[in-house]
C-alpha cells in the first residue's frame, strides 16, 4: 500500500515553547486519519506544517516519498480547510470553486465541468451563482470541501471543520464526510477535540496531548486498549479511581482503592505491590443488580444519586458506600431497571477483565 | 416619567446642536449662498450689475481656463493613483505584517508629519529641494554634481509634494479595511495554488474597495483644492485650477468671476467623482457605511 504522507521526528519550537514535539507518523493512501486532543494541544500547527505554512524547527514532512521543505503552500500537493472555511465572501460559489483550478490555467471549459462535477457531488448542484453569505452553515461546509476536492489534492486537511456548526447539523455532516470521502479515495487528515468525530469517521485516530502523540490507533483499540492514562481519561467516559496494588496474581492484580474497596482487575503492565497505580472503569462495564450465580465479577453497593435520562444514553450517578466519589454508570433501556428509583441501594458488578489499570507515574 | 426623560433627551440634544447648526450656517452656507447670487451677476456696457450666465460662460470660452481645469483634474487623478499604489503596501505592512504591538506605534509615526501645518511641511520640502539646499548641498560636497540643479517648481517635485500631503487620507481608510480582512483568507488563497498578484487582485483589492473608494474621493478633492502645495513646489507655471480662482479674487478683485469659478470647481469635480464610482460600478450609501 501506498504511503501518502510520512512525518518523521517534527517539531515546532515557538520562542521557548514546544508546540509540537517529536511527532512521528505515516498515512496510507486513502485513509480518514484522525488527529484528537483537547485545545491547545498543537493540532492546528502540526497541520499547518504539513500544509506549509510553518517551517518545522527540526524534522522532516515526505508527501508521497518527495521531501516537503522549502517548497510553499501554494506548490504542496495538499490543501486545507480552515477551522472558519475561509471562502472567498467577494466571489460567487462557482468562483470559488473555480479559483484553484484557474490558478493552474485550465482551459474555461475543463473548469466549468469540473466545478459542475463537484458542485453536484456535494450535493448543491445548483447553487454556482448564490454569493457565499447566502448559504446556510452545512452549505458553507461542503463548498468549502468542493473548493479542495475539486483541485484533486493527494492529501485533504481538514482543520476541525464542523467545529462551527450546531449538534444536529454536525451529526449529519459527520456522517456525510465519512461517505464523501469513502466515495472520492482522498486521503484525510481531520483534527478535531471532539472524539465522536474521530471515532465514527477514521480509520486510525492519533491521540495528542501537549505536543505528543500519546497513542495511534485505530477508533476500536483507543476505545477497549487505551495504552496511557491520558487516554483512557479522553477518549469516551471513564470512571477513575485511585489505588495502590494490594496483592498480585498471574495475569490480574488486586488493587485497594483509596476509599477502601477492594477489585481485582487485569494489568498492562508488571505490577508489584504497593505501587500506586489508576484504575479505569467504562460506564456500560458496570452491571447493575448482576445475577448472584455469575463467577468472576467484583462486586459492590451503592446508592443511587440520581437517574439521568437521555434516551439509548441514560446513566445512573451512584456512590459507593462508604465512599463520596460518584460514579457513572450506563443504564440499559430495555426497561428491565424502570424499579431504580434515586435513594435506592442497589448493587454493581463488573468483569475482571473490563477494567484497566496503569502504574502512576 | 418616561415623557419627562424623553423632553429632558430633547433638550439636551437641542443644547449640544445648536451651537454646530449655527456654525454650519452662518460661517458655510451663507456665505455660499451670497457666493452663488455673486457668481451670477456681472457688469454690463454701462456698468450696473445685471444677472448673467457670462461668468459661466467665460470658463468654457477661453481655452485657458478649461485646459487649466482639465490639468488639474488629470494630475488629481494621477497622485490619487500613486497615493493609493504607495499607501496599499504600506497599510497592508501596519496590518497584517507587523507585530501587534508596533502597529500603533506605525500608525503613530504616520500621523506625525500631520502634526505641523501643510505650510510649514511645504517649506521643509523647499529647504530641502531648492539650488541652495540641503539636498544640493550634500551632492555638491560628495561631488556628483559641480553645480547646483533646481529641483524646485516642476510637475514631478509638485506631484511628489501632493502625494505626501495626501498619504495619510489614504493609508487610514486601508488601514481600516484591511483590519477585518481575515488572513485565512490570504491563506486559503495561498493554499489554493495562488502568487501575491493573484492574492492582490482577487482577494485584497476587492476586499479593501470600500476602503479605496472613500480613501480616493477624499484625496481627489483634496488635491484638487490644494492651493499651497502647488503653488509653493510647482511654482507660477503649475497652472493649478485654484490659483485662477485665487487670482481672479485677489489679482482682478473679479469677485463674480471667482466665485464662478468657484462654483465650477464644486459642480465639476462632483461630476468626475460620480463617473469615477459609475465606472468602477461603485455605490456611495456602500462606501459611506
Ligand atoms: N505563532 C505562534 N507563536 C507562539 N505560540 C504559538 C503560535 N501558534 C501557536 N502557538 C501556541 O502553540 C500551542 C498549540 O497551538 P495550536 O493552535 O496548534 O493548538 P490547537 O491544538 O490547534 O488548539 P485548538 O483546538 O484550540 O485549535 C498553543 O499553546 C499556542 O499558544
Ligand atoms: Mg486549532
Amino acid at each position: 500500500m501506498q504511503i501518502d504522507l510520512s512525518v518523521l521526528s517534527v517539531t515546532k519550537i515557538f520562542d521557548a515553547f514546544t508546540a509540537v514535539d517529536a511527532v512521528s507518523f505515516e498515512v496510507n493512501q486513502g485513509e480518514f486519519f484522525s488527529i484528537l486532543g483537547p485545545s491547545g494541544c498543537g493540532k492546528t500547527t502540526l497541520l499547518r506544517m504539513i500544509a506549509g505554512f510553518t517551517e518545522p524547527t527540526s524534522g522532516a514532512i515526505h508527501i508521497r516519498g518527495e521531501d516537503m521543505s522549502g517548497i510553499a503552500p501554494n506548490k504542496r500537493p495538499v490543501n486545507l480547510i480552515f477551522q472558519h472555511l475561509a471562502l472567498f465572501p467577494m466571489m460567487s460559489v462557482e468562483q470559488n470553486i473555480a479559483f484553484g483550478l484557474q490558478r493552474r490555467r485550465e482551459n474555461k471549459t475543463d473548469i466549468r465541468k469540473k466545478v459542475r462535477a463537484i458542485l453536484e457531488r456535494v450535493g448543491l448542484p445548483d447553487y454556482g451563482d448564490r454569493k457565499v453569505d447566502q448559504l446556510s452553515g452545512g452549505q458553507r461546509q461542503r463548498i468549502a470541501i468542493a473548493r479542495c476536492l475539486v483541485l484533486n489534492p493527494t492529501v485533504l486537511l481538514l482543520d476541525e471543520p464542523l467545529g462551527a456548526l450546531d449538534l444536529k447539523l454536525r451529526e449529519q455532516m459527520k456522517v456525510e464526510l465519512k461517505k464523501l470521502q469513502a466515495q472520492v479515495g482522498t486521503t484525510f487528515i481531520y483534527i478535531t477535540h471532539d472524539q465522536s468525530e474521530a471515532l465514527v469517521m477514521s480509520d486510525h485516530v492519533a491521540v495528542m496531548n501537549e505536543g505528543k502523540f500519546e497513542q495511534l490507533d485505530t477508533p476500536q483499540n483507543l476505545y477497549n486498549r487505551p495504552r496511557t492514562p491520558f487516554v483512557a481519561r479522553f477518549v469516551g467516559e471513564n470512571n477513575a479511581w485511585s489505588g495502590s496494588v494490594h496483592r498480585c496474581g498471574e495475569s490480574n492484580v488486586e488493587v485497594r482503592t483509596e476509599e477502601g474497596l477492594v477489585f481485582r482487575t487485569k494489568a498492562e503492565e508488571r505490577l508489584q505491590p504497593g505501587q500506586r497505580v489508576d484504575l479505569f472503569l467504562r460506564p456500560e462495564a458496570m452491571l447493575i443488580q448482576p445475577d448472584p450465580g455469575l463467577p468472576g465479577l467484583n462486586r459492590f453497593d451503592v446508592v443511587v444519586d440520581s437517574i439521568l435520562f437521555d434516551g439509548a444514553n441514560s446513566q445512573l450517578l451512584v456512590t459507593p458506600l462508604k465512599s463520596r466519589r460518584e460514579l457513572v454508570v450506563a443504564l440499559p433501556q430495555n426497561r428491565q431497571y424502570d424499579y431504580i428509583k434515586a435513594g435506592d441501594k442497589i448493587e454493581i458488578g463488573w468483569d475482571t477483565n473490563s477494567g484497566i489499570c496503569f502504574l502512576q507515574r | 416619567m418616561k415623557a419627562s426623560r424623553k423632553h429632558h433627551f430633547q433638550w439636551t440634544l437641542a443644547f449640544f446642536l445648536t451651537p454646530v447648526v449655527l456654525w454650519l450656517f452662518l460661517l458655510i452656507v451663507l456665505p455660499h449662498i451670497d457666493l452663488l447670487f455673486m457668481s451670477f451677476r456681472t457688469k454690463d456696457d454701462s456698468g450696473s450689475m445685471v444677472w448673467s450666465f457670462s461668468n459661466y460662460m467665460l470658463f468654457f470660452k477661453e481655452p485657458i481656463y478649461w485646459l487649466t481645469f482639465v490639468r488639474t483634474v488629470l494630475y488629481s487623478i494621477l497622485v490619487t493613483f500613486l497615493t493609493f499604489t504607495i499607501a496599499l503596501p504600506v497599510a497592508f505592512y501596519i496590518t497584517k505584517v507587523s507585530r501587534p504591538r508596533y502597529q500603533v506605534f506605525l500608525t503613530m509615526l504616520l500621523l506625525l508629519p500631520f502634526w505641523v501645518s501643510e505650510l510649514v511641511r511645504v517649506y521643509g520640502w523647499m529647504i530641502l529641494l531648492r539650488e541652495s539646499g540641503v539636498i544640493n548641498h550634500f551632492l555638491m560636497k560628495t561631488g556628483l554634481l559641480d553645480k547646483p540643479i533646481e529641483m524646485l517648481y516642476n510637475d514631478v517635485t509638485m506631484i511628489m509634494g501632493l502625494v505626501y500631503t495626501s498619504m495619510l487620507f489614504m493609508v487610514v481608510p486601508l488601514i481600516g479595511v484591511l483590519e477585518n480582512l481575515d488572513d485565512s483568507l490570504i491563506e486559503a488563497a495561498y493554499d489554493l495554488g495562488a502568487n501575491m498578484w493573484t492574492i492582490l487582485f482577487r482577494i485584497i483589492i476587492p476586499h479593501a474597495v470600500p476602503g479605496i473608494v472613500s480613501g480616493s474621493i477624499v484625496v481627489f478633492m483634496l488635491t484638487l483644492g490644494d492651493y499651497l502645495t502647488p503653488n509653493l513646489m510647482g511654482g507660477k507655471n503649475s497652472l493649478w485650477f485654484t490659483e485662477q480662482i485665487y487670482n481672479q479674487f485677489i489679482a482682478s478683485f473679479n469677485w463674480n468671476q471667482g466665485s464662478a469659478f468657484g462654483f465650477l470647481l464644486l459642480a465639476l469635480s462632483s461630476l468626475v467623482i460620480w463617473a469615477g464610482l459609475k465606472l468602477t460600478n461603485q455605490k456611495l450609501s456602500k462606501v459611506v457605511k
